[in-house]
């Protein structure tokens, strides 16, 4: 495995959908894992980048912050109508990130969506050290 | 995932035990409804292991059940039924799951196949434009800050006030639609956010309106009743929750439990089992939001039913009188409720959380509707959108021995995933329309995700419910038309 090269893989999951995401940094892990998220709800390719939006998660530790990272995006998607594609974490700490993301308001006539993701889970949760990063997380679908 | 090696002890022929002593901290026994040819598929997860694990919950009470549509979910299984008591026991908001009264709902018609099937793809197109589904579908309902509160409140009754339905429509809708103890106080403005949007919405998912024609009556006298007369009858389901309101709602409490569990000393062998005591004001707090959110799911299937009156009526150039379109009945499946049992030869208030679990009361009981009074609550049991769905009615067997509960659905035995890999939409649809099934979907993968190979056989899993005696068999349907989120 080349974690500067593959962003995620999927992981199987009956009923729900997981990932596993890399990243030379935790940084990027964290960055991937949401992109991994948002490529099982759309082709990203497609998406386009006029929405830009910087947040901010605080959360108890680094697995909670990885669930609530996650979770966040997806209230955006809800209360902005958005699907996101680029995510640049500007500062990591064990308890809390800031992040700017960007992408583009959904528009059923251009975007090809997939199934929506209720939310991201605390189950098998795992922030694994090796050469790199990776960060597995199974959603709720 | 792991195959799962614990023990399932046979009591008879659809009843298998997990004994306390199979992990140290049970306080009781797990129990799982299955016929002897459907271990080998459960024992391939870990759901099993999760019904050991609920057993550990503080207050539980009989049995940690599950039925047999089993499957892996957060924390409890899928199909899982646990029961705590109000005095000591504590409500979990993995027991009810991310989407808070997902349910469904079953409408009769006085029509005949003969009479949609020459305008079944006019009424499909009517279908998908009056009710929006998908990723990012919005609904046509503008409500302000004070409209959700108040459809956090009175859920059906709300939409029924505001022209959507009518007082028929509660009177056959679990609760009418309306679960007390709702405050709007406990949801946050995040989750109303979220909510306000999607007001009437099917969702993504597994989430569908599907136009179906009765193919079998077991029980003619009682399919009567329920306004179901011969094979061939035209009816419509709907199926879908609580939308990001019920997630957020989930999400929120799960966090706050989470920290509570540790002030309250409880100690649990699954991290998602986030749970606290009844009587304290993190568990009260969480029955108050999970009541808003269980209303909105019922705003959601009110106001959708609306919608698809409106579509039929549209789509087939005819009268709402002549359609008729009346409802059977609007049942829950992912709630948790206070109901009142007999534990030990004592009446007691529990808390019943049923995750991917149906309530099925029998005849007579205080909460089904006065006219199915003589035949017991219906149950609806969908499918998967290849095969058929069942209609049901509760037991007094189903009181004694499973709190009130019954089976939800087929349960998926192949991951999303795999089952696009499997075929691909423009396959299952083009199979499915050459059994005389149209089917349109929202989300691209959505088809070969849904697809009937990705479920078990949903009449395996009501039979052993039926001969189990949980519920009475009533009628099978199966699907002529299909809109999936």
């Amino acid at each position: 495995m080349q974690p500067e090269e593959k962003k995620f893989d999927i992981v199987e999951h009956t009923g729900d959908a997981g990932i596993v995401a890399y990243g030379v940094s935790l940084k990027q892990a964290f960055a991937n894992a949401a992109y991994g998220m948002f490529s099982l709800m759309a082709d990203l390719e497609e998406v386009g980048e006029d929405f830009c939006r910087t947040i901010e998660v605080e959360a108890e530790n680094r697995e909670e912050l990885v669930v609530a990272w996650l979770n966040e995006l997806l209230y955006l998607v809800d209360v902005e109508g958005v699907i996101l594609k680029r995510f640049d974490i500007t500062d990591l700490d064990d308890d809390k990130l800031k992040a700017e993301v960007v992408g583009a308001k959904i528009d059923i006539s251009r975007h090809h969506l997939k199934a929506g993701i209720k939310a991201a889970t605390h189950h098998t949760l795992e922030i694994h050290r090796h050469d790199g990063y990776s960060i597995r997380v199974i959603f709720d679908v | 995932m792991a195959r799962w090696e614990g023990p399932l002890n046979k009591i008879d022929d659809y009843r298998w035990e997990i004994p306390r002593n199979y992990k140290q901290g049970m306080r009781v026994p797990g129990l799982i409804y299955a016929g002897a040819d459907m271990l080998e598929s459960i024992r391939e997860e870990q759901a099993a292991e999760q019904v050991a694990n609920v057993a550990f919950l503080p207050g539980i009470v009989g049995y940690s059940m599950a039925m047999p549509d089993i499957h892996w979910g957060y924390g409890f299984p899928i199909g899982g039924v646990a029961a705590t008591t109000v005095e000591q026991g504590v409500v979990s908001p993995g027991g009810v799951g991310y989407d808070i009264n997902c349910g469904v709902r079953l409408l009769r018609t006085d029509l005949r196949e003969p009479d949609v099937r020459p305008r079944l793809e006019q009424l499909l197109t009517e279908l998908l434009h009056n009710v929006p589904s998908g990723l990012g579908s919005t609904g046509k309902i503008k409500a302000g800050k004070r409209e959700i509160e108040d459809m956090l409140s009175d859920g059906a009754r709300w939409a029924v006030r505001r022209g959507f339905g009518t007082e028929d429509d509660l009177e056959v809708t679990e609760e009418h639609g309306c679960l007390p103890g709702a405050d709007p106080g406990k949801v946050s403005p995040r989750a109303k956010e979220r909510g306000s949007p999607q007001a009437g919405t099917l969702g993504s998912g597994n989430h569908f309106l599907e136009i179906q024609v009765v193919d079998e009556i077991f029980e003619p006298a009682i399919a009567r009743t329920l306004g179901i007369e011969e094979v061939g009858q035209v009816l419509l389901l709907i199926h879908t929750g609580s939308r990001g309101l019920g997630h957020q709602v989930c999400d929120d409490y799960v966090k706050a439990l989470r920290s509570a569990m540790q002030r309250y000393g409880i100690q649990l062998p699954d991290r998602e089992l986030a749970c606290a005591p009844i009587k304290s004001s993190e568990g009260q707090d969480y029955l108050a939001a999970m009541a808003c959110a269980a209303n909105f799911a019922w705003v959601n299937r009110q106001t959708i039913t609306h919608w698809a009156r409106e579509a039929f009526s549209r789509g087939l150039g005819r009268s709402l009188r002549d359609i008729g379109l009346q409802m059977v009945y609007d049942v829950a499946h992912n709630i948790a409720k206070i109901e009142r049992y007999e534990v030990d030869g004592r009446k007691v208030d529990l808390c019943v959380h049923r995750k991917g679990a149906t309530r099925a009361f029998p005849p007579h009981h205080p909460a089904v509707p006065e006219r199915y009074k003589q035949v017991g609550q219906p149950v609806l049991v969908p499918g998967d959108m290849g095969r058929y769905s069942y209609l049901a009615v509760g037991t007094e067997k189903a009181m004694k021995e499973s709190f009130g509960s019954v089976c939800h659905g087929a349960g998926r035995t192949k991951s999303r995933h795999a089952a696009r890999r499997a075929a691909k939409d423009s396959e299952v649809a083009a199979a499915l329309a050459a059994r005389g099934i149209l089917v349109r979907s929202a989300s691209r993968g959505g088809l070969a995700e849904e697809a009937s190979g990705a479920y078990k056989d949903v009449a395996e899993v009501v039979e052993v419910c039926h001969r189990a005696g949980l519920c009475r068999k009533v009628v099978k349907a199966r699907p002529i038309a299909v809109t999936k989120g």
